[in-house]
Parts: C-alpha cells; sequence; structure tokens
C-alpha cells in the first residue's frame, strides 16, 4: 500500500473541492438565474470536460503549462518551478475537469428554487447578500454537497489528466489511482488489489453518504 | 375615472411592452381596497409586481403617500427592499426550509432581533396559527399557508399590502373562513390594500374600488357603486354567479326573530342575524337570481324586504334574460330576470318598482 500516494490523492481532492466550492456556487447560480448571450455557449463550455478524452484535456493543459505560454512563463517566473509536473500544476487541472460535476448539480439546485421565493426575499425586505446566505444557500444545499462530494471522489479516481500533466513523481504527483496502474505494470497485483480495493470502498462511501444526507435535507423541505 | 393625483394612498402609472403589453393608471386611497379584476394575462399581476418592485415598467411612475417609488422620467426606481410592501404571492412563496414563526420573522429585518419572536406571535395569534409556530409549510394546508403568507405580509408593517390571488391555492371547503378573516383584515388595515382576482364575488366582497382590466388596459376604474351600476362591460356579464354589493352599517338586532337590520342611506334591510356590533360596517352582498322586481308593495308575502328604488338600466344578457340595474338609495342592485317578466311590467328606464329580497338572501360580512 502506498501511504503517500493516497494521501496525496486525498490532499488532491480536498484542494480541488475547497477551489469548486465558491467557484460552483458562484458559476452555477450565474447559470441558473443570469439571462445572458452566449449562456449556451458557456454551458458547453462547462460541460466540455465530460466529452472530451483525458489525453485531449491533458496535451491542451500541458500546452498551456509549457514556458512557451503566457500562463506557463508567469508561474514560472513567481514561484520559481514549471507548472506541469507539479502539484499546483496538477491541481489546476483537477479543478478544470471537475467544474462539469461541480457547476451542473449547483445550476439545478439553483435554478429549482422558485422564482417567487428569491422574490418574496425581496419583498421582506431582505438585502441581496441576505437572502442568498438565508434563502437561497439553504435551498440549494443539498445539490451544492452533491457537487462538492462528486468532485472529491472524482479527483480520487481521476488517471488520465494525472497522468498527462503530472507524470508521476512520488509525493508530488503521484495519486493512488497512478500507484495502481504502476503496480500492475509491476507485476505486483496484490498491492495493485489492495489500493483498487481502498479506492472502491472511499468513492462507495462518498456517493453513499451524499444520498443519503441529501435525502435527509430533501425531506425536511418538501 | 377616480382622481389620483394628490398625494395621499397609492398612485400607479406603468407602461410596458414585455411580457405582455400593459398601459395601465390606477390608484387607492388609505385604508381603502382596490381590486384589480380581469382574466389572466390582463396585466393585474404585472401591476401588483410593478408596485412591489420585482420587476420594472418600462414608463410610468409609482408613488405612495407623496413618496416616490419609481418615476422613469426622474430615473428613481428603489430595490423592494427600500419599498415597504407586504406581498402575499399567488402561491405563497414561503420559505420551505424555514418555521412557520421563522418565515413571519424572516420579514422584520426592520426590528432589533430580540423583538422579533414576540411580534412574530402577535402576527401568528391574529391569523389563528399561534400553535403552528414550529411546523414547515409542507406540513400545512393551502388554508394555512395563506395564513402565514398573510402573517409575513403584515411583518414588515408595509405601507401597502398587495394580494395576488390569494384563494387561488385554498380549497373551497377552507375559502369560507379566510373570506371572513381578509374582510377583518381589510377593515382594520390603515393603508392601502391591492387585491388581484378573476373572481367577481371576491371584488364584491372585499373591493372598494375596482379597476377591471383586459388586454393589458384599464377599461373601467371606479368605486364598486359604481361598477355596479355599469351595463356595459362584457367580462361582468359573464359573471358566473351574477351579484350586486353595497356597504352598510348595523342598526339594530333582533335576536328572537332572529334578524339584524342593516341600513343604507335612508333605506333598511333584514338580514340573518349577525355577531357585528350595532354601528358596524359591513358588506352586504345579494344574488342577482334572488331578487324579485315588483311595481307595488305586496302584502301576505315571506318575503322581509320590499326596497323601493328606480330603474337605472335595462340589458339583454341572452335571448331570455335581463340583466337590470335598479338604484335603492346610493346603492345599486343587480336582479336578472326573464325578459318576459321585464315585458310583462313594461320595465324601462326610470320605472319605479321594489326590489323583493329575501332575508335569507343577504349576505352581509363585516
Amino acid at each position: 500500500m502506498d501511504w503517500s500516494a493516497l494521501a496525496l490523492s486525498f490532499e488532491l481532492a480536498a484542494a480541488t473541492t475547497l477551489v469548486l466550492f465558491p467557484l460552483g456556487i458562484w458559476l452555477g447560480r450565474l447559470l441558473a438565474f443570469r439571462q445572458f448571450s452566449g449562456k449556451g455557449f458557456v454551458e458547453a463550455l462547462v460541460a466540455l470536460p465530460l466529452l472530451l478524452p483525458p489525453t485531449v484535456i491533458g496535451f491542451y493543459l500541458l500546452v498551456a503549462f509549457s514556458l512557451q505560454s503566457p500562463l506557463g512563463a508567469f508561474f514560472q517566473s513567481v514561484v520559481g518551478h514549471t507548472l506541469a509536473f507539479s502539484f499546483e500544476g496538477l491541481l489546476l487541472a483537477s479543478v478544470l475537469i471537475n467544474i462539469p460535476f461541480v457547476v451542473q448539480p449547483m445550476q439545478r439546485a439553483f435554478e429549482g428554487i422558485p422564482q417567487e421565493v428569491r422574490e418574496a426575499a425581496a419583498c421582506c425586505g431582505m438585502s441581496k447578500g441576505a437572502s442568498f446566505l438565508r434563502i437561497e444557500l439553504p435551498l440549494a444545499w443539498p445539490g451544492i454537497t452533491t457537487g462538492l462530494v462528486l468532485a472529491f471522489a472524482h479527483t480520487i479516481g481521476e488517471f488520465g489528466v494525472v497522468l498527462m500533466v503530472g507524470g508521476s513523481i512520488p509525493g508530488e504527483t503521484k495519486t493512488i489511482a497512478i500507484a495502481i496502474y504502476d503496480r500492475v505494470q509491476a507485476f505486483d497485483d496484490q498491492a495493485a488489489g489492495v489500493m483498487a480495493a481502498t479506492l472502491l470502498a472511499i468513492t462507495v462511501l462518498a456517493l453513499g453518504l451524499t444520498n443519503t444526507l441529501a435525502r435527509r435535507v430533501g425531506k425536511r423541505h418538501a | 375615472m377616480l382622481d389620483g393625483a394628490d398625494n395621499s394612498g397609492l398612485f400607479v402609472e406603468v407602461e410596458q411592452r414585455t411580457p405582455n403589453p400593459l398601459h395601465a393608471r390606477v390608484s387607492c386611497q388609505s385604508g381603502r381596497t382596490l381590486a384589480l379584476f380581469g382574466a389572466s394575462g390582463s396585466g393585474k399581476t404585472s401591476i401588483l409586481r410593478a408596485i412591489a418592485g420585482v420587476c420594472r415598467p418600462t414608463r410610468g411612475r409609482i408613488s405612495i403617500d407623496g413618496e416616490t417609488w419609481f418615476d422613469s422620467e426622474r430615473r428613481i426606481n428603489l430595490p423592494p427592499q427600500r419599498r415597504s410592501v407586504g406581498y402575499v404571492f399567488q402561491e405563497y412563496a414561503l420559505f420551505p426550509h424555514m418555521t412557520v414563526l421563522e418565515n413571519v420573522e424572516a420579514a422584520m429585518r426592520h426590528l432589533p432581533a430580540a423583538k422579533r419572536a414576540v411580534r412574530a406571535r402577535q402576527l401568528l395569534e391574529r391569523v389563528r396559527l399561534a400553535e403552528l409556530e414550529e411546523r414547515r409549510p409542507a406540513q400545512l394546508s393551502g388554508g394555512q399557508r395563506q395564513r402565514v403568507a398573510v402573517a409575513r405580509a403584515l411583518a414588515r408593517e408595509p405601507q401597502v399590502l398587495l394580494l395576488d390571488e390569494p384563494f387561488s391555492a385554498v380549497d373551497a371547503g377552507a375559502r369560507k373562513a379566510l373570506y371572513l378573516e381578509l374582510a377583518e383584515l381589510r377593515r382594520t388595515f390603515a393603508r392601502p390594500m391591492v387585491i388581484v382576482t378573476h373572481d367577481f364575488q371576491e371584488v364584491l366582497r372585499f373591493a372598494d374600488t375596482v379597476a377591471i382590466l383586459d388586454g393589458g388596459k384599464v377599461v373601467a376604474h371606479d368605486t364598486l357603486e359604481q361598477i355596479c351600476r355599469r351595463n356595459d362591460l362584457p367580462l361582468l356579464q359573464g359573471m358566473s354567479e351574477p351579484a350586486s354589493a353595497f356597504d352598510a352599517t348595523v342598526a339594530a338586532h333582533y335576536a328572537e326573530r332572529g334578524l339584524t337590520e342593516l341600513a343604507f342611506g335612508d333605506q333598511r334591510i333584514l338580514a340573518p342575524l349577525s355577531s357585528a356590533a350595532i354601528g358596524a360596517h359591513v358588506r352586504v352582498r345579494v344574488s342577482a337570481r334572488d331578487v324579485v322586481l315588483s311595481l307595488a308593495r305586496v302584502d301576505g308575502l315571506s318575503v322581509h324586504n320590499q326596497l323601493e328604488g328606480r330603474v337605472v338600466s335595462i340589458v339583454p344578457l341572452d335571448e331570455t334574460t335581463v340583466a337590470v340595474h335598479i338604484a335603492i338609495g346610493s346603492a345599486t342592485l343587480l336582479a336578472h330576470v326573464m325578459e318576459d317578466a321585464s315585458r310583462r311590467l313594461a320595465l324601462r328606464r326610470d320605472t319605479a318598482l321594489f326590489a323583493l329580497v329575501k332575508s335569507v338572501a343577504v349576505d352581509a360580512v363585516m
């Protein structure tokens, strides 16, 4: 069992979820409540990571991370090492590919709040901030947690993009999924089996927990 | 048309093209109830939404007691948070994750937190929901939800109370009690109240003034008495339960006879015994099918009320029935009679006659 790989996977998943929490709420709410030109295009962009092969996403990320690109060069000049094959690069990649998993359930959750309820909050004298905290957030909460848990579990399970942009540097970019691949390549079926089972258990637990929580909150509101 | 130029009360002039064309001007004095009546899509709710500030008309002006909430020319458009409105939404729009008490408290942001619970409980007491304060909206009946919505609307101590089809989500059984409660609220609420409805029975129950909307335009805007006198409004001729209404005061109770005497102008009418105090104001409603017309006073009848009046107008409703408007003092009664009967009595404008109304057919509500 490669404990450092497992720890790295959790670290990456936690960081990804943390970044996507505000980002997903902002984008999901924007797509749910606002009408603007090009909205369909933005929604397509959000869904893109679901459709493209990880190798394609990984390839473009590597291009963006290279020193020839403005992003890669900027990062190198500020931090002192490249984005590619670093934890930061992995995190950025992970955030991007998880956007649909977070934004879509959150968007649906905000869309599920009746317009009249939001108007009622305004007519009760609630400011936009108060209405967001006291009305929208609690009502959208099941969808928000679903999005976050999906992103967490999906990050732990991600393989293709991680391999493309992170390589397999122990303690830096070698996640549990990569470690399993490593072990299989080395004909160490027993270690691969233990890690695969651990991953399976974590994923089932995470999804089961979300569903239970979402149902409990849903029942309270029904 | 009513004059809305003076400063007191609510004045609304709105114009918009989308989502539905609307060009309307209505007003309502303090302590009075304005009914916006019309078919769906006629623009009633749009006017309410413009008053609350949840949608912005293209042009117009909205003011209350001289305070401007919206003025397209002066580029004034207060957000809903800064307009003191109590809004009862059609489906009530309660906050589903909050208890009844929390729903009411949510509209009390103008009060210090410590005072909110006390005041909210007073309001719940008033709408008879005190024992349900810990329930959530999903655990309430339609009628109870409406009461919570009313309590929440009052919680803000609004300058104007807006009610959008308040009875549409309530089943018929619960409606009667809620009618009485809203009638009481109408009597005690000292500010303008605007009610949107497509049911003329509700107009007759609650309105002091009426604006009839059709296709985004106000086709009539007048006091209820004057509206009841109109015979040129197709919307009113197609009513399912034709009736007329007027205001009266309680003059006397005859408990032993089971009757209450009501006075309007110099006329009197007997109604079933009421619990209202002497001198109390009541709204009297009489179904047009319960009015019998006679050219002379008739003896030996069970009917208590023989009201002396004059024909104001006669309008054919279909091939066999006519609507007769009868002026009785300041009030107007509507009678639906057979065309044949009208011909036999030779009814015409200004014919003096008696309108016979059984006391049991007189519906008086405080």
